[in-house]
C-alpha cells in the first residue's frame, strides 16, 4: 500500500531553475508507515470497540428480559401469560446476576484501549477503578463486591463508553482502513470510471495521511470517558497516601528503636565501663600506681572504641559527607569505600530536600551493597541527574544478573522507602546480566547555582 | 615550632592548645573560625595549622575549604586536619591540595599525645599523616587487587605505616624490627607493586597513596 501513496502527491512542482528541490522520498515514506501502523491500530481498536458493544448489548437484554416478560403477561388474552408470569421473577434475579459478571467482563476491552492508547494514539491513560475490597487480606463476599462494581463510577464510565465508542468510535477507528480499502478497490475494480479511480485513490491518500490525526483523536475520546475523574483521581491518591504514610511512620519508628537499642548495647554500656574502669584506678591509684595507669590506658582505649562506634552509627542515621556536600559527593565517597570499580555520573545543579536526598542515598547504598554481595560484578555505573522535577538515579552492573525484588527484602524496602516520596524503582535484571535499577522520585532542587532544574 | 589551631568547641581547643604546649610546642593562635584562621595564617605564617573539619558557620566540610583556601594563599603550608570521621573523598581533595606538609587524622588520635605530636611534627616538616582508618579502608578496597594479594602479611603491615606517612625509624620502632629490615620490606613491596623506588618519604607515601587510590 505504501508504493501506490510514494507516488502521488509529490513530482508536480519541480521548479524550473533544476535541481534545488528534490522529493523528500524519505519523509514521505515515513509517513506512509505512520499511516498504515496507524490504520492498523484504528482496525484493532475497532475490534475492541465492537466487542465492547456487544457485551454492554448483551448486558442491556439481560436486565431487560424479566421487565420483558413482565411485559409480555400484561398484553391481555395471552394463553401463556400465567408460566411467563412464574418465570419472571427468576428470570430477572438471573438476569441481573449475569450482568453484575458482565461488568466485570467489559473491563478487559475498556481496560486494553486504556493500555494501547498510550503507545498508539500518545494519549496515556490511567487506570481509574477502585481497589479490590478485601477484608483481612481474603477476597470479599459477592455482595460486597456487587457494591463494589456498582459504586465505582468507573462502571458506569465504562458502559457509557461501550456505546459511544460504538458508533463515534468505531467509525473514528475504521475510517483510515475503509478508505484505503476503497482505494484498493478502484484501482482493482474492472470496469471503474476514470474519475472514479482518481477519487478513490485520493481518498486513500488522505486516510494513510490523516491516519495518525485520526488515532490521536481517537485517544482523546477514550480519555474523555476512561480517564478516571478527578474525584476518583483524588480517592486513589488519598489510599496511596494513606499507605505510603503508614510505611513511613512504621519505618520510622523500627529505625528509632534499631538507634536506641545500638545506643544502649553499644555507647551507653561502653561509657559505663569506662566509669567503672576509672573509678577502680581511683581507688588503687595510690597503692599500686603500676596497676592504675594499666586501667587509665584501658579507658582510654574504650572510649575510643565508644568513638568508633558512635561514628559507625552516625554513619547510619545520616552520613557527614551528605550533609556537608550533598547527594553526589556522598555516592563519590561511597563508591570510594567500595571494592568494585565506580563509574559515576552526576548532573545535579543544586540540592534536592534533605528527607529525598537522605532516601536516595540509602537506596543507592543498598544496591551498592546488593552488588558486592551477590551480583559479582567488576563495575557499576551510577547515573544522576535531575530534569522535569523528577530526579533519576541510574545503577547498572555488569554482574550476572537474576536479581529479583521478590526475593529478599532489600529491593522491597527500597522500594518502600522511596514510595514514601512517590518515587518508584524499576528493575531489569536478565539471568546472566547485566542489572539496571532505575528510581525516579519527584523532587525540586532548591537553591542551584544559576540553572533550573 | 609555631602552630596555628582552628577548633570550635572549646574545650577541645583548650586541651589541644595545653597539650601541645606541653610537648613543647608554641600555640600562636588558637580561633573558632574559618575566616580567623585564614588572617592567623596571613598574620604569623605558622609553621603548621591544625583544623577541625566542622567548623561555624556551615557546620559541614567549613575546615576542609578553610586548609584548603590556606594553602591556597600560603602555597605548601603544612595542615593537619582533624575530625570526628575520616572519608577518602576528603583525604584525597587534601592529599592533591600539593606535595607534602598534609595530615588528616580522627579526633581520637589526640587521646595518645605522644603520637599525634609526633605527627603534627611530620607535617609542619613537610611530611604527611593519615589516619590509620583511611588506610585501612584503602587496602579493604584493593582487596582484589593482585599485586597487593601477592604481599606477605608483614610487607602488607609496612604498607600501611608507609601509606601513613611514616619514615623507616618509626616503622622500625613500630614493628620491633631493624630499619634495615624495614627497608628490604618496602623493597620488595615496591616490586611487586610495579612502583618507581624514592629514598624522600614524602614521595614514597604519596607514590603508595596513589597506587591504592587508583
Amino acid at each position: 500500500m505504501s508504493g501506490e501513496t510514494t507516488d502521488t502527491p509529490s513530482s508536480t512542482e519541480t521548479p524550473a531553475t533544476g535541481d534545488a528541490w528534490q522529493v523528500p522520498w524519505a519523509s514521505i515514506r515515513d509517513r506512509a508507515r505512520k499511516g498504515v501502523a496507524a490504520a492498523g491500530h484504528g482496525l484493532a481498536f475497532s475490534g475492541l470497540a465492537l466487542s465492547g458493544l456487544v457485551l454492554s448489548l448483551l448486558m442491556l437484554a439481560l436486565i431487560l428480559v424479566g421487565p420483558g416478560l413482565i411485559a409480555y403477561t400484561s398484553v391481555p388474552g395471552h394463553t401463556h401469560g400465567r408460566t411467563a408470569g412464574l418465570l419472571a421473577l427468576p428470570a430477572f434475579v438471573l438476569g441481573l446476576f449475569l450482568a453484575s459478571r458482565l461488568l466485570l467482563v467489559i473491563r478487559q476491552p475498556a481496560s486494553l484501549t486504556r493500555r494501547l492508547s498510550g503507545p498508539w494514539c500518545g494519549v496515556p491513560i490511567a487506570e481509574p477503578y477502585l481497589p479490590h475490597p478485601r477484608t483481612g487480606g481474603r477476597k470479599a463476599g459477592p455482595g460486597r463486591r456487587l457494591a463494589w462494581l456498582l459504586t465505582d463510577p468507573a462502571t458506569w464510565r465504562d458502559l457509557l463508553w461501550a456505546m459511544v465508542n460504538g458508533c463515534v468510535g468505531l467509525f473514528l477507528a475504521i475510517l483510515p482502513t475503509g478508505l484505503l480499502v476503497l482505494g484498493f478497490l478502484g484501482v482493482v475494480a474492472p470496469y471503474a470510471a476514470g474519475y472514479f479511480r482518481v477519487l478513490t485513490v485520493t481518498a486513500a491518500v488522505l486516510g494513510l495521511w490523516a491516519a495518525p490525526s485520526l488515532m490521536r483523536g481517537y485517544g482523546y475520546l477514550a480519555q474523555s470517558m476512561l480517564a478516571p475523574t478527578q474525584q476518583a483521581e483524588l480517592a486513589l491518591r488519598v489510599r496511596h497516601l494513606a499507605e505510603t504514610r503508614t510505611e513511613a511512620l512504621d519505618t520510622g519508628a523500627a529505625e528509632i528503636r534499631r538507634i536506641e537499642r545500638d545506643l544502649h548495647d553499644g555507647a551507653q554500656a561502653r561509657l559505663v565501663a569506662m566509669g567503672m574502669t576509672l573509678d577502680a584506678a581511683g581507688q588503687i591509684i595510690d597503692t599500686n600506681p603500676e596497676a592504675a595507669r594499666a586501667l587509665l590506658f584501658e579507658a582510654r582505649d574504650a572510649s575510643v572504641k565508644a568513638l568508633a562506634e558512635l561514628r559507625a552509627l552516625v554513619r547510619g542515621i545520616h552520613p557527614p559527607v551528605l550533609a556537608d556536600r550533598g547527594l553526589a559527593d556522598a555516592i563519590q565517597a561511597l563508591s570510594l569505600d567500595t571494592p568494585q570499580r565506580i563509574h559515576l555520573a552526576s548532573d545535579l545543579h543544586g540540592r534536592p530536600p534533605a528527607p529525598v536526598e537522605s532516601a536516595a542515598y540509602f537506596a543507592v547504598s543498598e544496591l551498592l551493597a546488593n552488588v558486592t554481595k551477590h551480583a559479582e560484578a567488576r563495575e557499576t555505573w551510577i547515573d544522576i541527574r535531575c530534569t522535569d522535577g523528577m530526579l533519576r538515579i541510574g545503577v547498572t552492573d555488569n554482574g550476572h544478573g537474576g536479581a529479583d525484588p521478590a526475593h529478599g527484602s532489600g529491593l522491597r524496602g527500597i522500594e518502600r522507602r522511596l514510595a514514601a516520596f512517590d518515587g518508584v524503582l524499576a528493575i531489569s535484571s536478565p539471568l546472566g546480566g547485566p542489572t539496571a535499577v532505575t528510581m525516579e522520585i519527584p523532587c525540586e532542587l532548591s537553591l542551584p547555582k544559576t540553572s533550573s532544574c | 615550632m609555631r602552630v596555628v589551631i582552628a577548633e570550635d568547641l572549646f574545650l577541645l581547643r583548650d586541651g589541644l592548645t595545653r597539650m601541645l604546649q606541653a610537648h613543647g610546642l608554641e600555640i600562636t593562635a588558637a580561633v573558632d573560625n574559618g575566616a580567623d584562621l585564614l588572617a592567623a595564617v596571613a598574620a604569623q605564617a605558622p609553621d603548621v595549622a591544625i583544623v577541625d573539619v566542622r567548623l561555624p558557620p556551615t557546620f559541614t566540610d567549613e575546615g576542609i575549604r578553610a586548609a584548603l583556601a590556606a594553602r591556597n594563599t600560603a602555597p605548601g603550608l603544612p595542615v593537619l586536619v582533624l575530625s570526628q570521621y575520616v572519608e577518602q573523598l576528603y583525604a584525597r581533595e587534601l592529599l592533591a591540595s600539593g606535595s607534602g606538609g598534609i595530615g588528616y587524622l580522627l579526633k581520637d588520635r589526640v587521646f595518645d599525645s605522644a603520637q599525634f605530636v609526633d605527627a603534627v611534627r611530620r607535617v609542619a616538616g613537610g611530611g604527611t599523616a593519615m589516619d590509620p582508618e583511611v588506610i585501612a579502608r584503602l587496602l579493604a578496597r584493593n582487596t582484589g587487587n593482585a599485586s597487593i594479594g601477592a604481599l606477605s602479611p608483614r610487607e602488607r603491615e609496612v604498607l600501611a605505616l608507609m601509606a601513613e606517612g611514616r619514615s623507616n625509624a618509626a616503622i622500625a620502632q613500630r614493628l620491633v624490627i631493624t630499619e634495615r629490615a624495614v627497608a628490604k620490606h618496602t623493597a620488595s613491596i615496591f616490586g611487586k607493586l610495579n612502583l618507581q623506588p624514592s629514598d624522600d618519604d614524602n614521595r614514597r607515601v604519596l607514590a603508595v597513596l596513589a597506587y591504592l587510590e587508583a
